[in-house]
């Protein structure tokens, strides 16, 4: 018996979220709507009787004070009814709770095709059906994880159908044998059929490794013969894929720049891994790189921190929210899954979109506003939901990223150097230990997401891969792994992530050289899954843990406290054999070196012809005032703070540098600061990155910039080069060559090569070691215009720096807020004519030539010279340049500060634009009390550093230029132009 | 000594700084998971004081707090009565509140009769609100005039009929209100960060023993909590004065 219950709010009782969606529809529609009520749906598929129905509406699903309910439809007037539920099969978390719940309270189990799901109906008075229509489909449902539908009055008062989006599969689980001795056109048809994302070389080794007489007896033996089983040949692409084997990263390249040509032999183990060995070699605070889920380094004597950044594009393109919600909650798992796990301290997010304001030709699936919405919302409820601050994050806009956006998602935690006596970062498993899954169940979701990340965007892109993260399940799996670890239950841990357990377990046998995994143990969320999908499924939530045989009973009892699902799949093994059983039979039989080894690197060509632009002649500026605050309200400088209002950046307690601080707590803060134990004075300072538009000229410079950037930032509050690490998240359009497909895919590729080349010349002039990293490499997209036609559009290559400094006092943090009239002001660093692909030029639609170069000599006597400033006490408030030059940092200096600026533009010698607006790197503006002027400048000896005035009381900013006064302005004036772009959305 | 237990579990995630503002405040302390409760293996009865962490308890889905008050009314509302009625100490903060309110303990042990509902902002909002106290029975806040401390939820707008804020006014439960930050009590958004009727951000029971407010206490424990502690001076970490006032009690009448 299926009921459909409906609860909304009493007259009287407003639901704020129903107005909150009326106003959407007038900011986004331009729909005259008067009125919304929302009606919570719940649809009970269970068989309970009529005083058990009663009791859980009552006293589950209806707030007697604020709510009424029924079984049959609330009564009201409308226009029309818009209802928007789950598709089958895709995570709905408040039906899982609410099935939890009613089973808490009748002390009943639900049998297994019973469940409860939710949906929401939203009653709309004003618009036609058309309109109500549009609602639905451009705000309210996304048809890629939703349904809707829109009724009338009329048809609503005839009665509506209950809706129950159970999964029926219906059909047997089978296993595929697929016969390899094929032509080349079938073995290429095969991958593409399957969206395997193998080559036809992969697909040559893998027809040569199954007709090796030797293979095709070891696996008579086991019941297989000498064809492929659908199983392995899914697990090959997956630990093939881009995702997890980086191949492009590890290709042979033949650079060409000029005349000369370069053979790099791995992007990475060229440059990324060469400059990490070498810090490594002058740090001692380095622990633990590359290898492992996340990267490794010390806090302080008994504790180390992790740090991981990932991006999550793909599916954040198709379902915004599910796509950043899976994507937070995902990287989570990285640092619990790193050792022997740890616990999280922070995550930070960057949104990298489309103008949220294009009103251009194309017509991506969901308008860049819409996506970046959902994007802030799902991280929203992953971080909050967790417990974990999400104390920084960026944004970035570029018309690149309008189909595919960038979606970068960073997880900090904290482990204790030792536990019970083992180094917490190293793993271990014997032959024996026990396969344990831990945390959510196992369904259709996320199958393919790895190899898809191989390929460009586009309209084939399947709904398979959505999913939605479940926060709730995982915090409960968090709080289980941190108390089995420190009970020492376990010496083994990773995380089910790309290529679910194909992947976890398949890495995870490497340690003991095999294993036997039986899938007919894995707990699923509906039956007739085939095992090659049970295998390659990407359900979230889920931990894989190493675990002697003597212990599972003791873990069993604390998975039942912390009501955290755990299953025994099979056991490790050092049989050399990657070895999956399904209901007694062999499904999956290879040698653990095949697995791993056995593909060939890819060879690729670059070339770098970059289109030389040059500077363009400027016109007089009129009005400094005017375009002072028309550059402060360009979206790529505008606050966000209406993204960070709705983190919870502050729980877990160790909250010290917010992100946004000053005067009225409002100002752009430069990194965060958190001190993740409580009794202990250590900190991190935390902060990103990002500049893609310098790579319109030479991604060298981009890399560059965004490496200083990052470390700049952490040194504003405190950091210093003693102690900074790195992430680095590569974002790239696809770089491989193909003449009618990617014509310029070799210039791509060698813009690769220079970011690359950059990272390393940098990261090893400045001692601060990338200790972890990914890179995505297909940010192309497909999108038609209004037409129909069909554009390709691809990212800027991109890279994003994630910095971590660790910070040996937070007592002696200070913030970006000018503090005091009389202080001093500087700018450190030199300012230069270095306006190319700048936000001015960009406002001019100009890209120019001059693009910041950064020395690297300068820059790090700079760093050093400033954090020196810093921790000798002589600095009141420090603030970088970065998108916008010096005025836009000077004015934010300003108005945090509720102060105001008298500046003298003179000394920098350049003409009044160049000096406001122009992006050198390597630069700090900072303000020093009067009484300490002498000890600031002693200190700086050997720095370029100019005095530019003083902090004064009248809140004004009156700036001086070559000839006279040029800007007076009230700095509330500029504050308000700064916030107003986007205001609280 | 005085011994406080923090509820832990299925989606409470502040238990960490919410135990250590009780050490700071001189009280041993034990983080026990609901289900430890449930099943025996510990007894609410060796404390004195009970603090219901904030969190996302069952991820805030269908009613904040309402899933685990149920969970606790369902199993183990003998041991949460006879803890109460001996005169012990209890805080809930945040979605511990939002639990407590749905539980029915506070205002008062009965039928519910007040809550806590979405902000009018229809948004979860993180922002440092100014408070006033005075007035209250609440043994909690003894002491305080001003309180400033963050508020971090989605649902927390104390809604409740006339009678019932009347009664509350009347038995002096209210006992903590945003204000502005010169004290002023007529407090709009944002200084009202949820529409709360009155203002009102925490309350107490008739006894002034049991408190539930949404401002985060355990989130100020230091001065470089304060978001502006880097240019104002700020002697110390004002929500710690909450837990020292409701251990120096317990140290005095129950132990």
């Amino acid at each position: 018996m299926t009921e459909r219950l409906e609860v909304r709010f009493k007259k009287g009782h407003p639901d704020a979220r129903a107005e909150y969606i009326r106003s959407k529809i007038q900011d986004y529609l331009s729909i005259p709507v008067s009125n919304v009520e929302r009606v919570d749906i719940y649809t009970i598929d269970a068989a309970l009787d009529d005083g058990q129905l009663e009791k859980v509406r009552t006293e589950i699903f209806t707030d007697p004070v604020t709510q009424e309910s029924s079984y049959s439809p609330l009564a009201s007037e409308f226009d029309n009814a818009i209802e928007v539920g789950f598709l089958p099969g895709v995570k709905d978390n408040a039906g899982d709770t609410s099935q939890n719940a009613i089973g808490d309270l009748l002390k009943i189990g639900f049998k297994k095709d019973e469940a409860v799901y939710t949906s929401v109906q939203y009653r709309v008075t004003g618009g036609s059906r058309e309109d109500a229509e549009r609602i639905a489909k451009e705000l309210l449902s996304n048809d890629s994880i939703e349904h809707s539908r829109v009724n009338t009055y009329a048809e609503w008062k005839q009665g509506l159908d209950i809706i129950v989006p159970k999964v029926e599969l219906g059909r047997e689980p089978a296993v595929k044998k697929i016969d390899l001795q094929l032509d080349d056109a079938a073995l290429e048809k095969l991958s593409a059929d399957r969206s395997l994302a193998l080559t036809l070389e992969d697909m040559h080794v893998i027809r040569d490794y199954f007709s090796k007489e030797s293979v095709v007896e070891e696996r008579k033996k086991v019941g297989l013969g000498d064809k492929v089983t659908d199983v392995e040949l899914e697990v090959l692409a997956q630990t093939q894929s881009e995702h997890c084997k980086h191949r492009i990263f590890n290709a042979m390249i033949a650079y060409k720049d000029g005349a000369t040509v370069e053979k790099v032999d791995s992007l990475f183990n060229t440059y990324v891994k060469k400059s990490s060995k070498e810090i490594e070699a002058t740090k001692d605070w380095i622990v633990s790189t590359f290898w492992d889920n996340a990267g490794v380094a010390r806090l302080n004597e008994d504790w180390n921190y992790v740090a991981k950044c990932e991006t999550h594009n793909s599916p954040s393109a198709l379902d915004p929210y599910g796509g950043s919600i899976t994507g937070i909650v995902g990287v989570y798992r990285d640092p619990m899954g790193t050792g022997i796990g740890s616990k999280i301290v922070a995550g930070t997010y960057g949104f990298c979109t489309g103008s949220p304001f294009y009103n251009g030709e194309l017509k991506p699936r969901l308008h860049p506003k819409r996506l970046l919405e959902g994007v802030i919302e799902g991280v929203k409820d992953g971080g909050n939901k967790s417990g974990i601050p999400t104390p920084y994050g960026l944004t970035f806009f570029d018309s690149g990223w309008i189909g595919k956006p960038l979606i970068y998602v960073a997880a900090f935690g904290i482990m204790p150097r030792e536990v019970n006596g083992w180094p917490s970062h190293t793993k271990e498993i014997k032959p024996g230990d026990a396969i344990v899954m831990v945390g959510g169940r196992v369904g259709k979701d996320g199958i393919h997401g790895a190899t898809e990340s191989s390929l460009e965007g586009g309209e084939w892109i399947t709904a398979g891969h959505v999913q939605i993260g479940d926060p709730f399940t995982q915090k409960k799996v968090q709080d289980f792994v941190l108390e089995a670890r420190d009970a020492g239950m376990y010496k083994y841990i990773t995380d089910n992530g790309a290529g679910g357990l194909s992947s976890s377990v398949g890495e995870s046998a490497e340690f003991s050289n095999g294993c036997e995994l039986h899938l007919d143990k894995v707990p699923l969320k509906y039956a007739g899954l085939d095992p090659w999908e049970i295998l390659v499924s990407e359900s979230q939530e889920r931990m894989t843990i190493a675990v002697n045989q003597d212990k599972l009973g003791a873990l069993r009892e604390l998975a039942d406290k912390h009501a955290v699902e755990m299953s025994v799949l099979g056991t490790f093994t050092d049989s050399g054999k990657y070895h999956v059983i399904y209901n007694g039979k062999t499904v999956a039989y290879m040698g653990m070196s095949f697995l791993h080894e056995g593909f060939p690197q890819m060879q690729l060509e670059a070339e770098w012809q970059p289109e030389l632009e040059e500077e363009p002649s400027l016109g007089e500026v009129k009005d400094h005032a005017a375009l002072l605050k028309s550059m402060l309200a360009r979206e790529n400088i505008a606050s966000k703070e209406f993204i960070e209002r709705q983190y919870d950046h502050e729980v877990q307690g160790g909250s010290t540098i917010k992100p946004f601080i000053g005067a009225a707590n409002d100002g752009p803060g430069d990194a965060a600061v958190i001190k993740p134990l409580l009794d202990r004075k250590e900190g991190l300072a935390i902060a990103a990155g990002i500049n893609p538009k310098y790579s319109k000229i030479d991604a060298y410079n981009m890399a560059a910039l965004a490496l200083d950037e990052a470390i700049r930032k952490v040194i504003s509050v405190g950091g210093s080069l003693d102690h900074i690490s790195l992430n680095d998240n590569f974002c790239w359009p696809n770089s491989v060559y193909d003449a009618e497909k990617n014509p310029d895919g070799k210039h791509k590729l060698a813009q690769l090569v220079r970011a690359n080349k950059a990272l390393y010349d940098y990261t090893t002039a400045f001692g601060t070691p990338c200790i972890s990293g990914k890179d995505s490499m297909f940010i192309d997209s497909n999108i038609k215009d209004k037409d129909g036609n069909s554009h390709k559009v691809s990212g800027l290559p991109t890279i994003q720096f994630t910095a971590v400094a660790r910070i040996a006092d937070i007592g002696k943090c200070i913030s970006m807020d000018a503090k005091k009239a009389g202080d001093a002001v500087y700018v450190v660093g030199e300012t230069r004519d270095e306006l190319g692909a700048s936000e001015y030029y960009e406002m001019l639609g100009h890209v120019g030539k001059n693009v910041p170069v950064l020395d690297k000599n300068n820059a790090r006597t700079v760093y050093k010279g400033v954090a020196k400033a810093i921790h000798s006490g002589l600095v009141a408030s420090c603030h970088g340049c970065y998108r916008g030059g010096l005025g836009i940092a000077l004015a934010q200096v300003a108005f945090a500060g509720g102060l105001g600026l008298h500046i003298d533009l003179k000394p920098l010698k350049l003409d009044d634009v160049r000096a406001l607006y122009s992006e050198s790197g390597g630069r700090f503006v900072v303000t020093v009390p009067a009484d300490k002027k002498n000890d600031f400048e002693l200190a700086m000896q050997g720095v370029a550093f100019t005095h530019l005035g003083e902090v004064t009381g009248d809140a004004r900013i009156v700036v001086t230029g070559a000839g006279g006064e040029i800007i007076s302005e009230d700095v509330s004036e500029l504050k308000s132009a700064w916030q107003s772009t986007f205001g609280w959305w | 000594m005085v011994k406080t237990i923090i509820m832990t579990g299925y989606g409470i995630n502040c238990d960490y700084e919410t135990e250590h503002a009780f050490r700071l405040a001189g009280s041993e302390t034990d983080k026990v998971h609901v289900n430890e409760l449930i099943n025996g293996k510990k007894r609410l009865e060796d404390y004195q004081i009970l603090a219901l962490p904030g969190g996302f308890s069952y991820g805030d889905d269908i009613a904040a707090g309402k899933i685990l008050a149920n969970k606790m009314l369902a199993n183990m509302s003998a041991q949460v009565k006879q803890f109460l009625d001996d005169g012990k100490l209890a805080i809930g903060i945040c979605n511990g509140f939002q639990v407590m309110m749905k539980y029915a303990f506070l205002p008062r042990s009965g039928p519910q009769e007040a809550t806590l509902t979405f902000n009018d902002s229809g948004k979860f909002e993180d922002r440092w609100v100014y408070m006033k106290s005075g007035g209250s029975k609440c043994i909690w806040t003894k002491g305080i005039d001003q309180l400033y401390l963050p508020v971090r939820h989605g649902e927390g707008k104390l809604v409740a009929p006339d009678s019932v804020i009347q009664r509350l006014k009347d038995n002096s439960q209210i006992v903590l209100r945003y204000c502005s930050p010169d004290g002023s009590l007529d407090a709009k958004y944002p200084l009202n960060p949820n529409g709360s009727t009155d203002g009102i951000a925490g309350i107490c029971d008739e006894t002034g023993r049991v408190f539930g407010l949404m401002p985060h206490p355990e989130g100020f424990l230091y001065p470089t909590n304060h978001p502006r502690w880097t240019r104002e001076s700020v002697p110390e970490g004002a929500g710690l004065r909450l837990f020292r006032n409701a251990v120096e009690y317990a140290e005095k009448e129950l132990v």
